[in-house]
């Protein structure tokens, strides 16, 4: 098609790619903001001089943050519960998953499943009627506390049962001719087929286990066992001041509050960028594939 | 099941056990655990050692004085996330539509992707700074103009819609893949047919682009009737104070500092429950809805 753009229709994209444009740079500038801080000297952040560039370049806020175990330590539980965690919830999302794509036929109590999964989605005991679950099953302070309480989303599962409904049912039947049972049907043929879906979950059940925050506050007891995100929590909004040692205090003059802050946010930002080319590849898709159906 | 049946179905009753039994002890064991809302609850007597007492719980819920205001601010900051995120995301998408440059389009996209997917914490560490009314650079540019600064965080008459607007900045982007993606679903030789006709863009737009989208604009309507009281724990935990309260305090907030923090168990199960109740009205009918007018199943 071939048009010829009247002169209001070039104003109106004019206006309209401008406004996205803002609209995206929005989205970024503020992280170059905080960046730009994080490598500034306190006295230049203090001064309110830094806009999108160092003033004052210094790495000393992130020494400072280097430094602290508490820091480290949180770093460690965190890529521990992805690192764990992660591949357990996709092989239960996986293994209930596709008893559920299987039609009535084949599957007699697939409906009370269903029901029993729905219903989990529906209506919920609430935080304190959860806290005290956890805290009857012992699993209070450990890790696996941030592991298996979340290891099951039924959104994952109903997003992967639809995709694997899009499966040819030709490959059962060749499948079942063929002598084999479920367990091969489903890891031998139609895992690998499903590796778009698989790695759009997996990617989002890791950004999840990477961003929670509140469950690492509320069910670990000790701070040295905080996930990255809750010890966040405290340093960044809780200003848990309390926490802080002498020689922290001493550096704290150098460095000042801002600066670490900004240090720690970006810090908190780094391992979403580097997984984010990733994400982008496959969200797209899976989204609108488990979501909305047609 | 006759005996066959049985041995053909038994892999799948397997294959799906393990994850059945964390729903069954996680998702239902705390829905046994709503008796603590008609309980005296002492954790150390545990349920059968708590007393009974009846509705008295819910009574002193009621006899707080915050009470309709926390319950109020959750459905006022609620209804205006539910409007503003079904109407910037369709907007944006409809407006990243008339773009022509692929380039320039996939690179506004990363960006406006990316804020979705860091946790409210790192965004409310970003806030913080940015929003000081001191050193924060928004209040700078504003003083440069000669203005008051604003609190954003600090102002109960503006913390509501601080909570709406930065959370339209966090999610406007991701919201609105649904709807490029069904932007391209639309069929190709529509416009080609309405342009023969004489179409301009602007007609095109009336007459093909809304129709073409407005069903699933719908679908993700009825589906956010949902979430009508919750107004955004992560949010609002992270980015509230004892100043704001008045405004900023929602169910959720009121649930955590009744329970956790003030150790009055049975009273924040008792909040906790009736905000389960109205969500599990809202989201069944919502469901419902969905079945009906938009052909949508969940399963």
């Amino acid at each position: 098609m071939q048009y010829k753009n009247s002169v209001s229709r070039k104003t109106f994209l004019i206006f309209n790619n401008v406004l996205l444009i803002a609209a995206a740079l929005l989205c970024l500038l503020p992280f170059i903001h905080v960046l730009a801080i994080s490598f500034s000297s306190s006295t230049a952040a203090m001064s309110g001089a830094v806009k999108l560039w160092p003033v004052d370049f210094t790495l000393k806020s992130y020494e400072f943050i280097a430094d602290r175990p508490a820091f480290i330590k949180s770093f460690v539980v965190a890529v521990e519960r992805v690192v764990i965690g992660a591949p357990i919830s996709l092989v239960l999302t996986i293994l209930a998953a596709y008893p559920l794509s299987k039609g009535k036929n084949n599957f007699k109590y697939r409906t009370f499943y269903v029901w029993f999964y729905m219903i989990s989605m529906l209506f919920s005991g609430g935080l304190i009627p959860w806290y005290m679950t956890i805290k009857y099953t012992g699993l209070i302070d450990s890790i696996w506390a941030l592991i298996i309480p979340c290891a099951v989303q039924v959104f994952y599962i109903i997003l992967l049962l639809n995709f694997f409904r899009e499966l040819p049912k030709e490959l059962d039947e060749a499948a079942y001719i063929d002598g084999a049972g479920h367990w091969r049907l489903l890891w031998q043929i139609y895992v690998p087929l499903s590796k778009p879906a698989l790695a759009t979950i997996l990617l989002f059940i890791t950004v999840n286990h990477w961003n929670s925050w509140f469950d690492g506050l509320i069910l670990m007891n000790r701070p040295e066992h905080y996930p990255l995100q809750s010890y966040m929590q405290t340093i960044i909004v809780g200003k848990d001041m309390a926490k802080i040692s002498e020689k922290d205090i001493a550096i704290l003059k150098l460095v000042n509050d801002r600066t670490s802050k900004a240090a720690q946010v970006f810090i908190g930002t780094v391992p979403i960028l580097l997984i984010y080319p990733f994400l982008q590849k496959y969200f797209t898709t899976g989204i609108v594939m488990g979501s909305v159906k047609g | 099941m006759s005996r066959d049946r049985l041995r053909r179905e038994l892999p799948l009753h397997i294959m799906i056990l393990p994850s059945a039994l964390i729903v069954l002890i996680f998702s239902y064991g705390p829905i046994l655990g709503i008796t603590i809302a008609f309980q005296k609850f002492i954790p150390a007597k545990g349920f059968a050692g708590s007393k009974f007492v009846g509705l008295d719980n819910f009574k002193y819920i009621f006899s707080m004085p915050d009470i309709y205001q926390v319950l109020w601010n959750t459905v006022f900051i609620a209804f205006l996330k539910l409007v503003t995120m079904l109407v910037v995301p369709v907007i944006f998408a409809l407006m990243l539509n008339e773009m022509s440059n692929k380039h320039v389009k996939r690179g506004i996209q990363t960006m406006v992707y990316f804020p979705h997917f860091l946790s409210w914490v790192i965004f409310a560490g970003l806030l913080i700074d940015l929003l000081s009314p001191s050193s924060g650079i928004i209040n700078q540019m504003i003083k440069a103009v000669g203005l008051e600064p604003i609190y954003f965080l600090g102002d109960e008459k503006v913390f509501r819609y601080t909570m709406v607007i930065t959370n339209i900045w966090k999610e406007f982007g991701f919201g609105a893949v649904v709807y490029l993606a069904s932007l391209t679903g639309i069929d190709p030789m529509l416009y080609e047919a309405s342009f023969i006709d004489g179409a301009g863009k602007w007609k095109q737009m009336l007459h093909i682009t809304l129709p073409g989208i407005i069903p699933i604009v719908v679908l993700m309507t009825i589906l956010s009737l949902g979430d009508i009281l919750n107004a955004g724990f992560d949010q609002v935990f992270n980015l509230y104070s004892p100043q704001v309260y008045s405004t900023g305090d929602i169910i959720d907030t009121l649930v955590y500092r009744l329970g956790l923090r003030d150790a009055q168990f049975g009273p924040a199960t008792a909040v906790g429950l009736l905000k389960s109740v109205v969500s599990f009205a809202f989201i069944s009918v919502s469901y419902f809805l969905a079945d009906k007018v938009a052909n949508y199943r969940v399963f």
